[in-house]
This record gives structure tokens, C-alpha cells and sequence, in this order.
């Protein structure tokens, strides 16, 4: 009942939403809110007839924002192996996500019913949107609607933890270099893990590709889940091609700065920082039935079986995302 | 069987590197172990006053390991304990030359040695988890089974990788003799004085920028434990020490009550080597490392095999936290007490601006 109320009144008032929407600064505005949110609410709360209940909750919020403060600051709070940071994550980045995805992508996520409510599983999507926003918004919607909110544990590229303050947010949220004894570490601890086979070569490509899913790489992902016997939900994710339309990709200026690929979209680089804000796509997610590996335990050696499950994978993926696109008409629509 | 030992605990033991620290403890908990007959504690320099009434009862002999000949063969030697490593160069004892003689030459000369000691039937090889290395696509958490992906760039890493590789070749030419590699995460604890430990108790602690990088510790006296176990019992292999859980920097530094400043990487790589260079201050790359990528590691092997498992880091942190008091710049009680006051003036204002409307 609180939780609605808050995101009611965020909604309705648009200055804030649409500033913290458009700016995604991951430490400023959440740290800082409930101080000036509390004191602004019961100055205008005041005038109206009801002044107590609306009153103590506020006073309850300013008191869990102080009490959060401080045990961030004297360092009580848990961070498991990986550097994942459950209440740091909860407090501060879910809540900053699900402006972006509820408010600035209305998204719409279909097949929940496909996600375990416990135990391990791998999420196995299309990667697309020149930054990779689609992992984020990904775990942060999965985190919020599925019934057990389990958290995805993300698996990124090495260029993702070779650079400072990427690494350590990467991290904080419960990723993880992708590679098999991280992978099969996660899923032999039960989690919900999140992988995006196509990597680079599925969010660097350019608009004119968009929804068409690149090569799978080794099928790395493929043995994890068959060395663990974890099922693959396939999610197709619509939406995300849009937010960076990438209509030339300036290699040489890649090479130099020794990225993968040197973006150029309607807005960037021309309008500077303006052109990191996303364009405002709809998203359509949706997991797709569940495929079982724990007969194929013994096979996670084979090349065969493992090309053929990558294979099934993309194949499903693929479909999904058409069939999405028929119902999604008009990328920016309602 | 030695004559005198029970099955498994070995009769005579020598235990190197008895004037530092870590030796002169370890040598006297096995001294006090009846189950071992003899401790001779081997360093080539006196141990220091501090380690006397600790040393009472282990025989001390003043060697340097190059001249150790047939003195283990001479004793009768059943168990060798290796702690002689010197983990950061000291600008008054020879700087990064004699680490790394002591560390490689030392370790050489000592395993030639038990080549040649017919009776000896354990080796106790102090490792670290330094074996590791560091880069950016490591894994996040080290088995005793991962490779590092690239030499490290520090003295005190690559001396290890030497050391774990002289103890393979030993392992091949004296199988009969039971090895056992332990690779210890950083020493913590009340008493425990390492770079690390004074890196963590200055007031102000400098950290790299964007960057906060997983540790793990162990308690001293946990070492001690799995030290004594690996003598007194029989345990072939290679064990990563470290005790359970994570810490992240950031927060070992706000628990610890200091203050973290972010320095940019290349700059604090820059000083560390200037400051070997000048040959000053014992922080290398080594740590410079250690800051930037954290290092975790997988302990299930010895809690199976050992039937021990150490304290978790974040208790032995605690345990150095509360040892440590001095240049504390924030503590949990002065927080609590902010907390309340800004609370508090919140509700004032609040309550005086609805009494005015």
C-alpha cells in the first residue's frame, strides 16, 4: 500500500520522474531523496485536513533512509563472493531501473510462469541497444514482477570489468565475468543467471540489423547449464533496438580507443551528453518455455549436442521476437 | 614410524623462519604438542626479544638455509615446516634482492636438502593466494585447480609461482614424502602485524578510483591451526586457507572506522614503483594488485579434508577492528548518535512548520 503510494506520486508529478529518468546517476538522487521528499511532503501535507497518517509514514521513510545511511557508512551490510551487494541493489539501483523501464520504456514482460521460483535456471536473451541497458532493465523488471523476485546474476564481457566504477557497479548488482567456473559456481548455488550469447556482436550492430540475432559464439552457456543440469528459458526482448539507433559504426576511432565498435546515432555524438538519453521505445519481454538439460548431464563435452541446443535456443529466440514485432506495430508506441 | 611418534604426528620437526613472527608461533604450538618428540627451529638471525618465552622449548639453531647440507639427514629430520618468506621487500635488510634470495634461492636450497634426508616424511610449504596472479577476466572465485592467467606483476606473486613449481619437481622426486602446499589468504587478527594490517590501521587509507575489490582474511590463530594440523596429521595436497565469506574494501575500511581516498590507478602504480625504486616504504605491486582486483578463493577443500574451517573473514576482521583502535576516524556509536540527532532536528522542523500553518 505504501509502495503504491510513492510510485502514484511519482508518477503524477512529472518533474522528478522525467528528470531522474532521463539523467541515470546511480548514487546521487536515491541517497539524498528522503530527506528533502520528507520534509517537502509534510509542508504540503500540513494544509491538507488529514495531517497524521501521511505524516508518520513519511517520518518512517526518513527514519529507514537515516538508518540505511548509517549502515552503509560503518560498513554492516553482506556482500557474497561474487561482490554482489543484495540491499545496495534493492535500495538503490531496482529503484532508479524501474523508473527507466516502467515509466520511460512501458514495458510489458509476458511468461513469468516460465522463470523457476527457485532453484537455478539460465535466462538465455538477444542483446541489442548499443549500451547494453536491455541486461539491466531485463533483471531489474524480472526482479520486480516475478512472484519470488529472484535477482538475475548477469554475466559480462571482460571489457565490462576491465574498466574502474563499471567493474564495481557490474559487481555490486550480482554480475560476474562470463565464464564457465563463474557460471557453473552460480548455478551449482541455485541462482538465476543471465547471459546474452551474442555479446559485442549483438549490441554494436548497426540499426538496419536490428532483430536479427548475431552468431552464439562456443555455446559456452550451453555446457554450463548441461554441466549443472539447469534448465535455459529462452527471453526474447523487444524494444531495445531503439533506444540507440546505430546508423555507422567509425572503426579506426574504435580501434583507438581500443573498443569494440565507435557508435554514430541520430543523436550521438552531434548533441554531446543529450545523446546518452535513451529514445523512449516500448519493450516487450517475454520468456519463453523452459528447456530441460538434466537427461543430458553426460553430454556437456559434445559439440554436437551443444551446437544443436545453442541452435534450439536461437531458433526459439528468434521467433519470439517476430512474433513480438506483429504485436508491437509502432516501435514508440503506447 | 619414527620411533616416540604416534601415526601421523611426526617425531622431529624443524620449522624454518623461527625469528619472524608466524615461525616463532608455529614452532611453539607444535613444541607444546606432546605427540612431536624435537622442534628445531632454523633463521639465520636470533630471533627478536618479543619471541624469547615463546621459544623456550624449541631448539634453535642460527643457519642461513644455503649451508643446511646434511644437518636434516644428521637429525633425523621426519617433518620440515617452510614459513622463511619474506612478503614485501624491507629497504633495510637488502630491499627486493634479498627477498627474493631468501624467498626462491632459500626455498631451492632447503627442498635440495630434504631430497637428501632419507627419513623425512612431510613437507609444509607456506604458500599464498598471491599463486593466483591477478587479471581482469580471473574468475571470481579461485579452486585450488585455477591456473593464473598471467605472471603477476609483483616480487611476492611471481616468488611463489617459483616456489609452488620447485615444490612440483620435489613432489615427483620423493613421492614417499606427503607435501603439503597451503595457500594462505592475508594473516588477520588482534596480534597480527603484516603490510596489510598497516595498510588497513592508518587513519586516512588510500584506494584506487573506481575500484573496490572483494578480500578475504585469516585469523592468525586459524593459520596456526591448519599449520599444526598439516604437521600432526596427514593432508597431501594444495589448500587454499582463508576464512569464509567476503569483504569488500570499501567496507572493510568503514567497519575498520577510517576513511577511504580513491587515487587514479596508473598514479598509485606510478608511486609504488617510485617508492621501491627511492626504497621506501614496503607497499609494491604486489598490493598495488591486490586493491585492484581482490582476490577470493573456493575453501571447501580444506573444510573436507581438514575438518576445520577458520573463522570467517568477516569475524577476523572484527577481531583486528577491535585491536585496533587508534585512528579511528568514525566509529558505529558516533553514527548511531548522528542518526539521531538529524532525525530528531528533522522531526522539530517538521512538527514546527505544521504548528505554524
Amino acid at each position: 500500500m505504501t509502495a503504491q503510494n510513492g510510485h502514484r506520486r511519482l508518477t503524477t508529478t512529472p518533474a522528478p520522474a522525467s528528470r531522474n529518468g532521463s539523467g541515470p546517476d546511480p548514487t546521487v538522487p536515491a541517497t539524498t531523496h528522503p530527506t528533502p521528499a520528507g520534509s517537502g511532503s509534510a509542508a504540503s501535507g500540513a494544509g491538507s485536513p488529514v495531517v497524521e497518517r501521511p505524516g508518520d509514514q513519511w517520518d518512517r521513510r526518513v527514519a529507514s533512509g537515516l538508518a540505511f545511511l548509517r549502515r552503509r557508512l560503518s560498513g554492516q551490510y553482506e556482500v557474497d563472493e561474487f561482490g554482489f551487494d543484495p540491499e545496495l541493489t534493492g535500495t538503490v539501483f531496482h529503484p532508479l531501473l524501474r523508473l527507466l523501464y516502467r515509466d520511460w520504456f512501458r514495458t510489458e514482460v509476458t511468461g513469468l510462469e516460465h522463470v523457476p521460483a527457485d532453484g537455478a535456471g539460465l535466462v538465455v536473451g538477444n542483446h541489442s541497444g548499443t549500451v547494453a541497458l536491455d541486461a539491466l532493465i531485463l533483471s531489474a523488471a524480472l526482479h520486480d514482477q516475478h512472484p519470488a523476485h529472484r535477482y538475475l546474476r548477469l554475466l559480462g564481457a571482460d571489457l565490462v570489468f576491465r574498466m574502474p566504477v563499471v567493474s564495481e557497479l557490474a559487481r555490486k548488482t550480482g554480475g560476474t565475468v562470463a565464464c564457465n567456473p563463474d557460471a557453473e559456481r552460480l548455478l551449482g548455488n541455485g541462482e538465476l543467471v543471465g547471459v546474452f550469447p551474442e555479446g559485442f556482436k549483438g549490441i554494436g550492430k548497426l540499426y538496419s540489423d536490428r532483430y536479427k540475432l548475431q552468431r552464439f559464439g562456443r555455446g559456452g552457456f550451453v555446457s554450463a547449464a548441461l554441466r549443472t543440469g539447469t534448465p535455459i528459458v529462452p527471453v526474447a526482448i523487444v524494444g531495445g533496438e531503439e533506444i540507440y539507433p546505430m546508423l555507422a559504426d567509425i572503426k579506426p576511432l574504435a580501434r583507438l580507443l581500443k573498443l569494440p565498435y565507435f557508435p554514430v546515432t541520430p543523436t550521438f555524438p552531434w548533441l554531446g551528453p543529450l545523446g546518452m538519453v535513451p529514445l523512449p521505445s516500448k519493450w516487450l519481454i517475454e520468456f519463453c518455455p523452459p528447456i530441460p538439460t538434466a537427461h543430458l548431464t553426460d553430454s556437456a563435452d559434445d559439440p554436437l549436442v551443444v551446437f544443436n541446443l545453442a541452435d534450439q535456443v536461437r531458433e526459439t529466440i528468434q521467433q519470439t521476437l517476430h512474433q513480438l514485432l506483429e504485436r508491437r506495430p509502432d516501435p514508440f508506441g503506447p | 614410524m619414527t620411533p616416540g611418534g604416534t601415526p601421523g604426528a611426526p617425531g622431529v620437526v624443524v620449522v624454518t623462519g623461527v625469528g619472524r613472527y608466524l615461525g616463532a608461533h608455529v614452532a611453539a604450538r607444535l613444541a607444546a604438542d606432546p605427540r612431536i618428540e624435537r622442534v628445531i627451529g632454523i633463521d639465520p638471525a636470533t630471533p627478536g626479544p618479543e619471541f624469547a618465552g615463546l621459544l623456550d622449548r624449541v631448539e634453535r639453531i642460527r643457519l642461513d638455509l644455503d649451508s643446511l647440507g646434511g644437518l636434516l639427514a644428521d637429525l633425523d629430520v621426519a617433518a620440515v615446516v617452510h614459513l622463511a618468506l619474506v612478503t614485501a621487500p624491507d629497504p633495510q635488510h637488502g630491499g627486493r634482492a634479498a627477498m627474493k634470495e631468501q624467498n626462491v634461492i632459500g626455498t631451492m636450497q632447503l627442498l635440495a636438502a630434504c631430497q637428501r634426508a632419507p627419513r623425512l616424511r612431510k613437507l609444509v610449504v607456506r604458500s599464498s593466494t598471491a599463486a593466483y596472479g591477478a587479471s581482469f577476466r580471473d574468475p571470481a572465485v579461485f579452486t585450488e585447480e585455477t591456473e593464473p592467467r598471467e605472471v603477476p606483476r609483483g616480487g611476492f606473486g611471481r616468488d611463489i609461482l617459483d616456489i609452488e613449481g620447485y615444490v612440483r619437481g620435489f613432489r615427483r622426486r620423493r613421492p614417499d614424502v606427503t607435501a603439503t602446499v597451503l595457500r594462505f589468504a592475508p594473516f588477520i587478527g588482534s596480534t597480527a602485524d603484516t603490510t596489510l594490517t598497516r595498510y588497513l590501521s592508518q587513519p586516512v587509507v588510500p584506494t584506487v578510483f573506481g575500484r573496490d575489490p572483494r578480500l578475504q582474511f585469516v585469523h592468525f590463530d586459524d593459520a596456526l591451526e591448519v599449520l599444526h594440523r598439516s604437521v600432526a596429521e596427514d593432508h597431501p595436497g594444495t589448500y587454499n586457507v582463508a576464512g569464509p565469506g567476503v569483504l569488500s574494501l570499501s567496507q572493510a575500511i568503514r567497519r575498520a572506522g577510517r576513511v577511504a581516498v580513491p587515487v587514479w590507478e596508473p598514479g598509485l602504480s606510478g608511486a609504488a614503483a617510485i617508492a621501491r625504486n627511492l626504497g621506501f616504504g614496503r607497499y609494491g605491486l604486489d598490493q598495488v594488485d591486490l586493491i585492484v582486483h581482490g582476490r577470493v578463493v573456493d575453501t571447501r577443500r580444506l573444510t573436507r579434508e581438514y575438518g576445520f574451517t577458520p573463522r570467517t573473514t568477516a569475524a577476523a576482521f572484527d577481531d583486528f577492528v577491535r585491536a585496533h583502535h587508534g585512528g579511528v576516524v568514525v566509529t558505529p556509536d558516533r553514527l548511531a548518535a548522528a542518526e539521531q540527532v538529524v532525525l530528531e532536528s528533522i522531526r522539530q522542523v517538521r512538527s514546527a512548520v505544521r504548528d505554524r500553518t
